[in-house]
């Protein structure tokens, strides 16, 4: 089959690569009909993101048709079902899976020695994404295993287009837990930093959830009009002060929830920070560009929550963290649990409350998504949302 | 053993459309074996006396046409080359034909228009399946993602519960609003709130 595979530092390749086959009984083989390359995936052709080895296929927003089942997935699933596959692998049975906490799942990483050593316990495992995370082979690809299958899955009703229910994999559910984790007030500012797919989707799930004003930071003209369409109110942190506007347009308090939709790889927003950042990484002090955090911290009201879907990999510099004790905010993260979200958001979908397809901006076939990363990365063409089609 | 349907040539996936793309890639190839190697039968068949030496030149681009599209994962602009290639022939035959009333000219003529119906009905399938780049596009301000629109849009998950282990602690809530802020904000209208 075809398949999107890293091979280095910004170099990703269409390639014929083996079928995948069962490997346990709990898995299962779809055909993949559509997937989609995301902000995360570009931590990785970025390479800021470690353990990613020659050969690893990338991806991990997929959907498509189950054409094999393990003896011990039959009970869930069977050929022919519609599936979207969440980028969390979960085993559904240990004690944080029960929780709902689902990116956590104690199980599913069959790298966990290695990430108890990084990150001290290990989290869940992730398709297409670094062998910290089991190095799962990813969905840009024409098949793919879905480990854990049984779980491992949100079944979707024929007859909704792919554009319609392929986000609920990964985006879709990032951009309304960065919402539910603000726990969004009435009364609520809600500023939203980047507005990628994620940013996107943050901004219409706390629009649906009815804060009173959502603010949305970018510096690209095209994604702030999406933005704005969306319901927000836009800054472009290169053509004005974010703090100051921010300020202004919350009496001066600032907002009580900030949600960081860049991650690691953030644009410094002054040149000293940028400079900093730049040295320490070059050096490898630091491995993450932490502006965002900083100016969140800095800005949010007192009392307010930090939410923070933004990836980050490693070691941080300069965090304010006397602002952020001392102003007694609230800080909550994580890789989305996805599952945990998608039953209700299948729900808005159908209802259409909400059409995650608007987000698209190109869709091509597979073989040409080497150049749509580079597209992606580095906004050509008004790209913000690549799907991709095998 | 395994069923999953294996891709049968690298760089070809299996959707009908894919199916029917390799179908008349491998027909290209036999079309343009078969004016290679007949010439002179073919284009005297043809109505195209004397022409063999045009024919044998077709017949390659014929085959290297085929090959295209049995070996590239996106074989969509390679149909539409195939329905170039179509119209080349139809222009030839017509120009090169003695009578366009000849029985055998019609015949040519009618077996390359099917061909050619063949070959548009595949292509536009393909393209509508694969999709195609934008063309760069400065804004998106008519892309809301809400089918209601905006106005509906705002609060209309309102009455989502937040689970418990996402709450904001009570003593961080805005004063007054600790117990209440939720029944009340299922009363607010939407509107009201902006
Ligand atoms: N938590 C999760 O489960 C999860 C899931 C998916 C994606 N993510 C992460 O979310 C982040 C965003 O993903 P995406 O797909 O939207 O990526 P993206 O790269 O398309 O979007 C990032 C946006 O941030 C903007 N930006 C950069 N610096 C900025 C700054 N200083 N201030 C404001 N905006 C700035 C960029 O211009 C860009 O539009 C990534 O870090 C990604 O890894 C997390
Ligand atoms: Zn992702
Ligand atoms: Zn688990």
């Amino acid at each position: 089959m075809r398949a999107l595979v890293w091979h280095g530092t910004t170099d990703i390749r269409c390639d014929t690569v083996p079928d995948p086959r069962i490997e346990d009984d709990r898995d299962a083989i779809i055909k993949v009909t559509s997937c989609a390359i995301c902000g995360s995936d570009l931590h990785l052709f970025d390479h800021f993101m470690p353990g990613m080895k020659k050969g690893d296929i990338m991806g991990h927003e997929t959907m498509g048709e189950v054409v094999e089942v393990g003896s011990a997935a039959k009970s869930k699933l069977k050929i022919g079902d519609r599936i979207v596959v969440p980028f969390t692998i979960i085993c559904g049975e240990c004690e944080q899976c029960r929780r709902g906490n689902f990116s956590v799942c104690e199980r599913t990483n069959r790298n966990k020695k290695l990430a108890d050593t990084v990150f001290g316990h290990t989290t869940a495992g992730l398709f297409g994404y670094t062998h910290l995370t089991g190095g799962y082979p990813g969905g840009q690809a024409e098949y793919l295993r879905v480990p854990f299958a049984d779980a491992t899955h949100i079944k979707v009703p024929d007859g909704v287009p792919d554009e319609k229910l392929l986000f609920l994999s990964d985006i879709f559910p990032t951009g309304w837990q960065a919402a539910v984790q603000c726990d969004i007030e009435p009364s609520d500012t809600v500023a939203i930093w980047g507005c990628g797919p994620v940013g996107q989707m943050a901004i219409r799930s706390a629009i649906l959830l009815g804060a009173k004003q959502v603010i949305a930071i970018d510096r690209l003209p095209e994604r702030l009009s999406m933005a704005q369409a969306g319901g927000a109110t836009t800054i472009n942190f290169e053509e004005e002060s974010t703090v100051k506007r921010l300020n202004d347009l919350t009496d001066g308090k600032g907002p009580q929830k900030c949600i960081d939709a860049v991650g690691l790889e953030a644009h410094a927003t002054s040149t000293v920070d940028a400079m900093y950042d730049r040295a320490k990484q070059a050096m490898m002090l630091e491995t993450d560009r932490p502006h965002v955090l900083r100016e969140m911290i800095y800005v949010c009201r007192p009392a307010g929550t930090l939410s923070i879907p933004g990836v980050y990999g490693g070691l941080l510099d300069k965090i304010p963290f006397g602002a952020l004790m001392n102003k007694g905010l609230t800080v909550r993260t994580g890789q989305t649990h996805v599952n945990r979200w998608t039953d209700d958001l299948l729900h808005r979908v159908l209802d259409d409350q909400i059409d995650p397809s608007f987000v698209i901006t190109h869709k091509v076939a597979l073989d040409q998504g080497p150049e749509m990363y580079k597209a992606f990365r580095d906004k050509q063409d008004g790209c913000i949302k690549v799907m991709l089609k095998p | 053993m395994s069923n999953v349907p294996r891709t049968a040539l690298p760089g070809c996936s299996r959707s009908a459309n894919d199916q029917m793309a390799k179908g008349l890639g491998y027909f290209s190839i036999a079309l343009g074996l078969s004016e290679v190697i007949a010439a002179g039968a073919i284009s005297r068949a043809a109505g195209l006396n004397g022409l063999h030496g045009l024919v044998r030149g077709y017949g390659g681009r014929e085959i290297a046409n085929g090959l295209a599209i049995l070996t590239s994962h996106d074989p969509t602009t390679w149909v539409w080359g195939r329905v170039a290639g179509d119209v080349t022939d139809i222009a030839t035959v017509a120009a090169g034909a003695e009578k366009m009333t000849k029985p055998r000219t019609l015949l040519a003529l009618a077996m390359l228009a099917g061909v050619t119906a063949l070959d548009v009905v595949c292509a536009t399938r393909l393209a509508a399946e694969k999709g195609s780049r934008n063309s760069a596009r400065t804004d998106y301000y008519d892309r809301s993602g809400f089918p209601k629109g905006l106005q509906a849009a705002r609060g209309a998950a309102r009455s989502f519960e937040a689970p418990r282990d996402f709450r904001t602690p009570d003593a961080l809530r805005p004063h007054g609003q600790q117990q209440e802020s939720r029944e009340a904000a299922a009363t607010t209208t939407p509107a009201a709130s902006i």
